[in-house]
């Protein structure tokens, strides 16, 4: 989240698309409600089943699945062809004056550089025109043709409410009222937030699905706003702080982007990573980024990193292809990967086409499971029946279970949606010979280090040299972790000199060489001592620090994320003094853009910053600027861009620079209707297909329905049909569909269903509801099954198919998520 | 519970002796749900299963989201799914967490044959008395929202007690604390009723016209009241629109009981009389028989 949990209570609307909040976030969801009662804001629903949040909303309307570019796309026209913008906002915080190159062209469902064979993009023509000062040409007026305002309008207005209500089925009344809704809050004193969760971000477009809503807050003023933002609802209690520590192999933490084979040394790998401003007085705060690298390669190797040896840069892998979970997987069908470590994740349940996967852990050598609970990937060798049809006598993968201790039984912290990180304590003892994950791997680690000093090795070095200044080797505390995570200094951390003064002809005055014997400058960080956040890291290796947007968390006045002070003193959701808000403790992310160019509030009802004529510091929150930044130096709110503003063009996107409907791969449909003459670009064409899995995508000819996998408020992914409690609340799995299908496949409520895909099957009782209609997709009917996932061979809830047994081997062409949200199947009654 | 504090039970089934009234101050308590706020996440089903040591069976999809599908005797509170269009074509999913509604004027209580199985206390709560209950289903009978349950395991009825023991200790009931919209509150019933009546403004200030607050009166009012949407309709969500304690109880206790009672005292004074006059009867064929 842009925001947190708890600002929501000051919005104005709020849009419930591409997730199902009521559902999935029940507890984050009262601050949902506390906003309709309190402030009397509109709740808006948008998705192809009318859901628990639909239930509680005061607009909801239908769409189908895989088409949300589509419908926001024309929310951007609406936008833009009525006015409804707030133009100031826009000017000041967007690049919306800039200017792109000639040459960038969008034509027919393809932008300029597209390489079909290839399937990407060459994206020289993309991005903005530089100057010889180095800087972005714009143009304030925004009339230029080539400026980003104008590049937009012209892609957008073919996103026209007959076009959008004839892709995505959303009734053409229905979604200009939401248009005009959400407009509305172009006005500066009413803000929109918009939930959001899985339901964008599983799809082939799934980045993009993202981005287009991002453009349209940044359109209506709404970024960086109390009330307002971008709010992605994390799926579990700490899933937040599993990416910050990049427990995924393109970042290091904190999102340091991690090097490939193309960083040959440590200069050419911060080279490009480090920002330079594009605009004149930018702070492009990403300059920092070899001090964030250093020091954490310091928190990696202590006094084994060393400015002589590049601070162990060689030491650190450097990917040579993509490492997600699909491409590791598709590795491992191929017969290329020996062993895999499962730690807390059930892949055969949770990853697409449960055939290609079974049959890619049939050919490891060894699979080791660390997890509380017995999943269905460490029993994937075993015959359950129809449920896991396999013949055991074939698999020859040996399988270690390595049983943990739950979130229950081990203290440390979660980081929850609002990038709050909060400490908790262990309640219970782990049972039986269970152990906590930081045990069993440093027993691991240890084990291997030994082995690697007695019986050496292909590059012992980065095993050998890696710091582990723990008390108990075999049992680093969570607290000595915390601690590395937020950094130390391991040198006295001087300030830097102060700026000389300048005389009356602006020359520099020389400083005086201070007297024999007066007292040296003061440290700000003592040798030792815990920073106090990342400002004061440096790149001389004198600082170590295991994630930089940790910082700060556990200081010398010790451990921040441990607060639990639930008073709000500025009554606006800020909190600012429970547990500890990375970065720096900020709530709101951007939050320079809550005030104008004056530096005053866009609404002084919601006075979250102000200028106070030398500082922005005394607001409601930790300011997102230099503190000192006087607002007439023009310094931007998005820092972490080195243009200083957000991106509506953005050429970091592999599929353009705009986002652009594209069908799901599986598409009820069949053809692209914003370029249908053009079958190259049905689907995401930046997208990663691998050998085998287009072939294994279905046609609409014999899977005419659309699908939809998700979840449910009684069930936590593959973990909850292990207790007992949520058993009974929904026991047993089941697909839904409306009345008007199961008439005509003559089903009935509660009968059992056989839902196929062109990868697998599932049979399960049928929901049978008015809350799934049939839509109007381009004059074909359309309809949908809905496929809840909580199910599986093991656990006391009823057994029952793996849900992803259906879904398509395919990712987002950024991320990779699996487009689990949209895809063809077939239903008959069992 | 009545055992620990007996001066709280203010009304006993089956039972002829007054109850203690001594005690004035006692404040009526209820609890308020809020359906405009309920999402049917059913943490209050796993709150009320956690709290009264209570699991039901797992068991299947019936083809709804309401699971368990109905109330049980070890199922308490289940949350119940409506379908509906009281507009045509304006589809509403109204979610009612089902349970006991607690009347001022308990149809259960007044059904009950068994001395003491089911109690209403001082503070409005009515509560069954398990040990005392003889498993006759009267009490299923005599409630108008259908909800005790009779245990298949022990033959005795079972339902809501609305936390009784927490509430005795000033605790919310179990559902209200875990609530993570705020959906349910509790308090005093003029509280519950005042702030009732305020949501049900905001409702109809958010289009909701029909909107209101569902404390029937053909049971001297509730100690759970709904707010609803469709207050107007609340057969919509399966309630009764004026529920009344069935005219069977009513004449089995207010006219057929005294009758019977009348019947069997008049009885036991003619067996008297008939005694007196005409002496014992005496047994005299059995000779014959055996002969």
């Amino acid at each position: 989240m842009t925001n947190s949990w708890t600002d929501i209570k000051n919005t104005d609307l709020v849009l419930v698309m591409g997730g199902n909040a009521a559902e999935a976030h029940p507890c984050g969801f009262k601050w949902v409600v506390e906003a309709q009662q309190q402030r009397k804001a509109k709740l808006i629903v948008v998705d192809p089943r009318f859901t628990r949040s639909a239930a509680v909303a005061d607009v909801y309307a239908p769409i189908r699945v895989g088409t949300d570019i589509a419908f926001l796309s024309g929310v951007i026209n609406h936008l833009l062809s009525t006015g409804k913008v707030h133009l100031d906002y826009v000017k000041m915080n967007t690049d919306a004056t800039f200017l792109t190159k000639p040459d960038f062209k969008f034509d027919n469902g393809f932008f300029s550089g597209y390489n079909v064979d290839k399937r990407s993009y060459d994206k020289s023509t993309w991005g903005y025109q530089v100057g010889e000062d180095g800087f972005v040409k714009v143009d304030d007026s925004l009339q230029d043709p080539l400026c980003v305002f104008q590049q937009m309008k012209k892609h957008y207005a073919r996103y026209t409410p007959e076009l959008v209500s004839q892709i995505t089925g959303t009734p053409k009344d229905q979604f200009v009222k939401i248009c005009e809704m959400l407009a509305a809050t172009s006005a500066r004193d009413k803000v929109m937030t918009i939930c959001y969760a899985l339901g964008w971000t599983q799809h082939s477009v799934g980045s993009q699905n993202i981005r287009t809503m991002a453009m349209i807050q940044l359109l209506l003023g709404n970024m960086g706003r109390p009330g307002g933002g971008i709010n992605a609802l994390r799926g579990h209690a700490n899933v937040q702080g599993i990416t910050d520590m990049c427990a995924y192999s393109e970042v290091m933490s904190g999102y340091l982007s991690a090097p490939t084979d193309a960083d040959v040394d440590r200069e050419t790998f911060l080279k490009v990573r480090t920002g330079k401003p594009l605009r004149p007085n930018q702070m492009a705060f990403t300059q920092n980024f070899p001090k964030w690298h250093t020091s954490l390669m310091k928190a990696y190797y202590g006094n084994a990193a060393t400015k002589e040896n590049d601070f162990a840069y060689d030491w650190f892998p450097k990917r040579d292809g993509a490492y997600d979970i699909l491409a590791i997987f598709e590795r491992m069908h191929q017969g290329k990967v020996n062993g895999f470590v499962v730690q807390g994740f059930n892949p055969l349940a949770a990853v697409p086409n449960k055939k290609k996967l079974s049959a890619a852990l049939a050919k490891l050598k060894y699979l080791v499971i660390m997890d509380p609970l017995e999943t269905e990937t460490s029993e994937f060798w075993k015959n359950y029946g129809a449920l896991n049809d396999v013949d055991a006598s074939k698999i020859q993968t040996e399988v270690f279970r390595f049983p943990t201790a739950c979130f229950a039984e081990d203290s440390g912290t979660f980081t929850n949606s609002s990038r709050v990180i909060s400490w908790k304590e262990k309640a219970v003892d782990p049972p039986g010979e269970a152990k906590t994950d930081v045990e069993i791997m440093a027993r691991l680690f240890q084990k291997l280090r030994g082995m690697y000093a007695k019986d050496g090795g292909t590059l012992p070095e980065p095993v050998a040299a890696l710091t582990w200044p723990y008390i108990n080797a075999n049992l680093p505390q969570n607290s000595e972790l915390l601690r590395e995570i937020s950094g130390k200094a391991l040198a006295d951390l001087m300030p830097p000199p102060p700026a000389p003064k300048l005389d009356a002809k602006g020359k520099p005055i020389p400083v005086p060489t201070p007297a024999p014997g007066a007292a040296p400058p003061a440290p700000l960080v003592k040798a030792g001592e815990q920073v106090p956040g990342f400002a004061v890291l440096r790149d001389d290796g004198t600082t170590a620090c295991g994630n930089w947007i940790y910082a700060g968390c556990w200081s010398q006045a010790g451990n921040l994320t441990a607060r639990r002070d639930n008073s709000d003193p500025t009554g606006l959701g800020v909190f600012p003094n429970w547990g500890f808000s990375w970065p720096a403790n900020r709530r709101i992310l951007y939050n320079r853009a809550s005030a104008d160019k004056d530096g005053k509030p866009w609404d002084p009802s919601r006075k979250y910053l102000a200028w106070n004529g030398s500082s922005w510091a005394g607001g409601a929150d930790i300011p997102d600027m230099r503190p000192d930044a006087a607002p007439e130096q023009g310094v931007g709110a998005f820092i972490m861009n080195p243009e200083g503003v957000a991106r509506l063009h953005a050429i970091g996107m592999n599929e353009g620079p705009f986002p652009e409907h594209y069908e799901p791969f599986e598409t009820p449909v069949g053809v692209n209707l914003m370029c249908p003459n053009n079958p190259k670009a049905v689907s995401n064409p930046a997208a990663r297909v691998y050998k085998g899995d287009m072939e294994a995508f279905g046609k609409a000819a014999e899977f005419p329905y659309a699908a939809t996998t998700y979840r449910l408020t009684e069930h936590f992914h593959y973990w909850t049909k292990h207790a007992r409690s949520n058993a009974i609340t929904q026991p047993q799995a089941f697909v839904e569909i409306g009345e008007e299908l199961a008439r005509e496949k003559g089903i009935k409520m509660g009968d059992r269903v056989k839902v196929r895909s062109n990868r697998g099957e599932v049979v399960a009782a049928c929901v049978v509801t008015k809350r799934m209609k049939a839509l109007d997709v381009n004059g074909k009917k359309v309809h949908h099954v809905g496929i809840p996932i909580h199910w599986g061979f093991k656990g006391v809830a009823q057994n029952g198919y793996v849900a992803n047994a259906l879904t398509p081997y395919v990712g987002d062409a950024n991320s990779q998520t699996p487009e689990f949200k949209a895809f063809l199947v077939n239903i008959e009654k069992a | 519970m009545a055992s620990l504090q007996s001066q709280d039970v203010v009304a006993r089934s089956a039972t002829t002796t007054a109850t203690p009234q001594a005690r004035s101050a006692v404040p009526q308590v209820a609890k308020l749900i809020d359906e405009s706020k309920c999402i049917g996440c059913k943490a209050c089903q796993v709150a009320c299963m956690n709290w009264n040591d209570l699991r039901d069976d797992v068991g299947n999809n019936v083809g709804v989201y309401d699971n368990p599908a109905d109330l049980t005797a070890n199922s308490w509170t289940v949350m119940k799914f409506y379908e509906v269009e009281p507009k045509q074509g304006n589809l509403e999913w109204l979610i009612r967490k089902d349970g006991c509604m607690h009347c001022e004027d308990p149809g259960c209580l007044k059904a009950c044959p068994s001395p003491g199985a089911i109690v209403k206390r001082a503070n409005g709560i009515v509560d069954f008395m398990s040990e005392n209950c003889i498993g006759c289903g009267y009490c299923v009978k005599g409630c108008p929202f259908d909800v005790p349950r009779i245990s298949a395991k022990d033959n005795k009825a079972y339902k809501c007690t609305l936390c009784s023991d927490r509430v005795a200790v000033g605790l919310e009931p179990a559902c209200v604390k875990t609530c993570p919209t705020g959906a349910i509150g509790f308090g005093t019933k003029d509280d519950m009723v005042a702030y009732g009546e305020k949501r049900v403004g905001e409702l109809k200030e958010r289009g909701f016209q029909n909107a209101g607050l569902y404390n029937p009166q053909g049971v001297g009012g509730t100690h759970v009241m709904y707010v609803m949407k469709h207050a107007d309709q609340p057969e919509l969500e399966g309630l009764p629109k004026d529920p009344t304690i069935s005219p069977m109880v009513s004449v089995w206790k207010g006219i057929a009981k005294p009758l019977a009672v009348a019947g069997m005292i008049g009885a036991v004074v003619a067996g008297f009389f008939h005694y007196m006059k005409v002496g014992p009867v005496e047994e005299k064929n059995d000779e014959k028989e055996n002969a």
